[in-house]
């Protein structure tokens, strides 16, 4: 090693020097370009296999469904499919399809590819069965398997019966009984159609299950050649640093407004709003409540918000006494002051719930019964109930966790724990991670009388709301009442959508008067995105229905938005790159 | 020498076999599973049951652990259950940013702790003396997250001079042969994206390099001190030898002993200071990683990842052990 020489400051100094007169603006202006800012990376991008977020919202931009959403709603809209009919009995759908429309391959689509995809997911060996691997197909769907292993659904729990390709642009769907979540669970990145040939070529069902039992695609489809029908195409992959989709040029509908969406996942909050504001991104999901003041006093930023697709409430365990009896329930409901709560923790983005369904949701009843807040009331109701005051209760909560619908249990719990002692309860806090063991403790009914809990939903449709929760006696609730467990499921298989939606209403209005549990709060989430960036249309189911094909960025010439407090990086960065077209 | 390293490389069996057992114990000792994680609000009972089936969770822990075994001599550490990628593909990815990382941290430390530590000793209570007391104190107390978040703001948000997310500007394209980007950017001759690289690495190795910085300052300043008083200084300096050669011959050189100790020590506690500087920064590493997989209960990327680091910090330990011979030949002949 001999001598050591020690280049004092100099060093340093030139290096600041360097940085100083070198780093103009930061990346990411190209107005072609926009550089999103993610959580995480995805699991994997073939839509079959994956149930989060982060796969779905980018595989929305490269795969299209027999249907869609209408930008911002949840009404479903025809996409790949241009129209469609039922049989009389409701278990045959006709689909007629789009003729003009090829896959990034090349190859066409058309009724077979619509048929090899379903029988792809319906012929999942065992490997792909897994609860976790394949959630949308049997959750979403409700598509079982053909050759079942022991855990997983079988061909007769299947919804999915088969499909004809009737001619070159007409399939029938035949379902095993009617289903009348079928057109939203078609607008689902899972139940999206891919080409055949791309998952034959590159070998997306190769790999199979390791010794440890899970399944590792030997092959490249989902990680480097995802082939879809939609306005953006895969171009590479970095995991850890970028995902990059670019513009098809072939596309069947309204072309995208931009030539490149790069995905950049930076898993920390602050750092995702930072690199906003240094415009290293143009936009990122997820912003949290204390950021948003932040971002509103930012001329250079604005903040979107998502229609709240979410339901907060409180689980009533009627399995456990004095919880069976409705007095009781009604007590609880009259005592936790909801609007106090939403008022206070959710940064002026949460709504009141009345039910366990946003009112955005198809079959919403706006006349439920509801539950003032009232302590007087409930302790009347407790009396009444013959119980002696105060009536012990043990109420749980999760630590480590934050929610759409509850960014902090923990405040939640602690506002409703000190209306329900003002009002005849006796409240033991309990608590749990959320990982691992809360949620299961919830789910198996051996958590509190109370517990704080809540639900996102998967898609726009009651049967994924109160379908979920009632549609059949669960430990978490811990009550079997017949009459809302078959108006359920009178209502999923119902294809009339007026009655169904009837059914729904009727649900909501027994679930209610009953007091199952004390529905809460419905959050929205909020986005960030440079002030130039227009087009972006946040959707009440969330990434699985955003679209970046009409985003943009606004000219600087045009830039009517300009706030007067836009510093010099941006234009900079704009005008670099006009040269480019 | 090369008995000495032999020996010691011999060693990492019985050292590995030892931590593994750990790892193994001490993951499946931690509350949970993978399968809560995996399912969030769906996780009832049941489908709880299936994934531990599924992952062979439900088999006895001997029966996991040989398995396991098995297919660790084989160089295969198994697969991410959270992203469904080979641990060692993961590990082949992350582990150049981590070092990249360390290293540029390392040097942040080294350039300007020993010359601090040097300057402070030589001006024994003066100025100096006291200011890098005080810069060492910050350095220690500061959290890495603040100090990350207020580097951020200052150059990058305010000032606008640097990167604060991520190894290189999404528009640069670049190949990467090593996967350490600064030397891949100048061995593919592609100067730019070597540039932007290292703009990307200043304020992660400032931030992770902040504490190691300020341990090196103290431990050179307390040698330098030591050896000033020793006989062979005051006997070098008698027989009128130039006083910049008696500090760099005999002075530096000696005092320079605990400080590989420590800088050695230190590369390896890097890590524990990666996993915040990496998620604040974005930096796809080992770190940030390690962290994540603890929250999914990522059996195996815990194991292997873990025991990987075991492994890289055994081996830095070696390392340092053998430049103690190159800096001091009574070690090496004894």
């Amino acid at each position: 090693m001999g001598r050591l020489r020690v280049p004092l400051l100099a060093g340093i100094v030139a290096v600041f020097a360097l940085v100083a007169v070198s780093c103009g603006g930061s990346s990411g202006g190209d107005e072609n370009t926009l550089v999103y800012g993610t959580a995480a990376d995805p699991t994997a991008l073939d839509g079959a296999l994956i149930s989060d977020g982060e796969s779905i919202r980018v595989l929305y931009q490269m795969t299209e469904g027999l249907t869609a959403l209408e930008p911002g709603t949840s009404e479903v809209i025809p996409s790949l499919a241009t129209d469609w009919t039922t049989s009389d009995d409701g278990l045959a759908w006709t689909f007629n399809l789009r003729e003009d429309v090829t896959f990034h391959d090349g190859e066409p689509f058309n009724a077979e590819a619509v048929c090899f995809n379903f029988e792809r997911w319906f012929n999942f060996p065992a490997a792909l069965q897994g609860e976790g691997t394949t959630y949308y197909w049997q959750f979403g769907f409700g598509g079982g398997f053909k050759n079942p292993t022991e855990d997983s659904i079988g061909p007769e729990d299947s919804l999915y019966k088969s499909c004809e390709a009737v001619d070159e642009s007409t399939v029938t769907l035949n379902l095993t009984k009617p289903s009348a979540t079928i057109l939203s669970a078609l607008t689902l990145p899972s139940i999206h159609i891919v080409s055949p040939a791309a998952l034959e070529e590159f070998e997306a069902d190769a790999g199979a299950q390791n010794e440890d039992g899970i399944f590792t695609p030997g092959g490249t489809y989902s990680t480097e050649h995802p082939t879809g029908t939609g306005p953006f195409k895969f171009e590479s992959w970095t995991v850890g640093e970028q995902l990059v989709l670019v513009k098809n040029d072939d596309y069947w509908g309204e072309q995208a407004q931009t030539d490149k969406v790069i995905f950049r996942p930076i898993a920390d909050n602050a750092a995702r709003l930072q690199a906003l504001q240094t415009g290293e991104i143009q936009g990122y999901d997820l912003v949290e409540p204390q950021d948003v003041s932040t971002i509103e006093g930012d001329g250079n930023l604005q903040l979107l918000e998502r229609p709240p697709f979410n339901v907060g409430w409180v689980t009533i365990n009627h399995a456990k006494p004095p919880m069976d009896k409705l007095e009781v329930r009604q007590a609880v409901s009259h005592a936790i002051n909801r609007e106090e709560i939403v008022n206070s923790f959710y940064g002026g983005r949460g709504v009141v719930a009345k039910e366990f369904m946003p009112k955005e949701i198809v079959g919403y009843a706006d006349d439920v019964q509801t539950y003032e807040y009232d302590p007087a009331k409930a302790r009347k109701l407790l009396q009444q109930a013959g119980l002696t005051l105060p009536v012990e209760i043990e109420f749980w909560y999760p630590t480590d966790i934050s929610r759409d619908y509850m960014p902090d249990p923990k405040r939640n719990f602690e506002a409703m724990a000190a209306d329900l002692n003002a009002a005849g309860f006796k409240v033991t806090a309990k608590t749990a991670p959320w990982r691992p063991d809360y949620v299961s403790r919830v789910n198996a009914g051996t958590a509190g009388h109370l517990n704080l809990i809540g639900w996102i939903a998967d898609f726009a449709d009651a049967d994924n709301f109160i379908g979920t929760f009632f549609q059949a006696p669960t430990d978490q609730w811990g009550f079997e009442n017949p009459e809302i467990h078959d108006l359920l499921n009178e209502a999923e298989e119902e294809s009339d959508t007026a009655a169904r939606e009837q059914l729904y209403q009727e649900a909501n209005r027994k679930i209610m008067a009953f007091a199952a549990g004390v529905p809460y709060v419905h959050a929205s989430v909020a986005l960030s995105f440079q002030s130039n960036i227009q087009g972006f249309v946040p959707s009440p189911v969330g990434v699985g229905g955003e679209s970046f094909a009409s985003v943009s960025a606004g000219d600087a010439e045009e830039g009517a938005e300009d706030t007067g407090t836009e510093d010099t990086e941006t234009e900079e960065t704009e005008t670099e790159t006009e040269t480019e077209e | 020498m090369a008995r000495f390293v032999a020996r010691r490389l011999l060693l990492l069996v019985p050292i590995l076999l030892g931590v593994s057992i750990l790892l193994f114990l001490w993951i499946r000792a931690l509350p949970g599973g993978p399968a809560e994680s995996l399912l969030g609000e769906r996780a009832t009972p049941e489908a709880v049951e299936q994934i531990e089936r599924i992952y062979g969770l439900d088999r006895p822990i001997y029966v996991q652990y040989v398995k396991y075994l098995e297919k660790l001599v084989t160089g295969d550490l198994g697969t991410s259950i959270a992203s469904r990628r080979p641990v060692t593909e993961e590990i082949g990815r992350r582990f150049p940013a981590t070092i990249e990382l360390a290293l540029a941290a390392m040097v942040f430390a080294i350039v300007l702790g020993v010359p601090l530590g040097f300057v402070a000793a030589k001006r024994y209570g003066g100025v100096v003396d006291h200011a890098s007391l005080v810069t060492s104190l910050i350095g220690i107390s500061i959290p890495i997250f603040f100090l990350a978040i207020l580097l951020k703001y200052l150059f990058a948000v305010k000032l606008g001079w640097l990167p604060t997310i991520g190894r290189q500007d999404v528009l640069i394209s670049a190949d990467h042969p090593t996967g350490f980007y600064v030397l891949d950017g100048i061995v593919t001759l592609n100067f730019e994206a070597a540039w932007d690289a290292s703009l990307h690495l200043i304020l992660p190795a400032i931030a992770l390099g902040s504490i190691p910085l300020a341990i090196v300052a103290r431990i050179t300043r307390a040698a330098v001190l030591d050896v000033q008083n020793e006989d062979y200084v005051r006997t070098a300096r008698a027989k009128g030898v130039g006083s910049r050669i008696v500090d760099r011959r005999h002075v530096f050189r000696n005092a320079m002993l605990p400080v590989v100790t420590i800088i050695g020590l230190q590369t390896g506690l890097l890590l524990s200071g990666a996993i915040l500087t990496e998620r604040v920064f974005a930096l796809p590493g080992m770190g940030s990683w390690l962290a994540d997989s603890i929250g999914d209960r990522d059996y195996p990327v815990l194991q292997g990842g873990i025991l990987f680091v075991a492994l890289v910090f055994v081996i830095v330990n070696l390392l340092v052990d053998i430049s103690y011979g190159l800096l001091d030949p009574r070690i090496r002949v004894s």
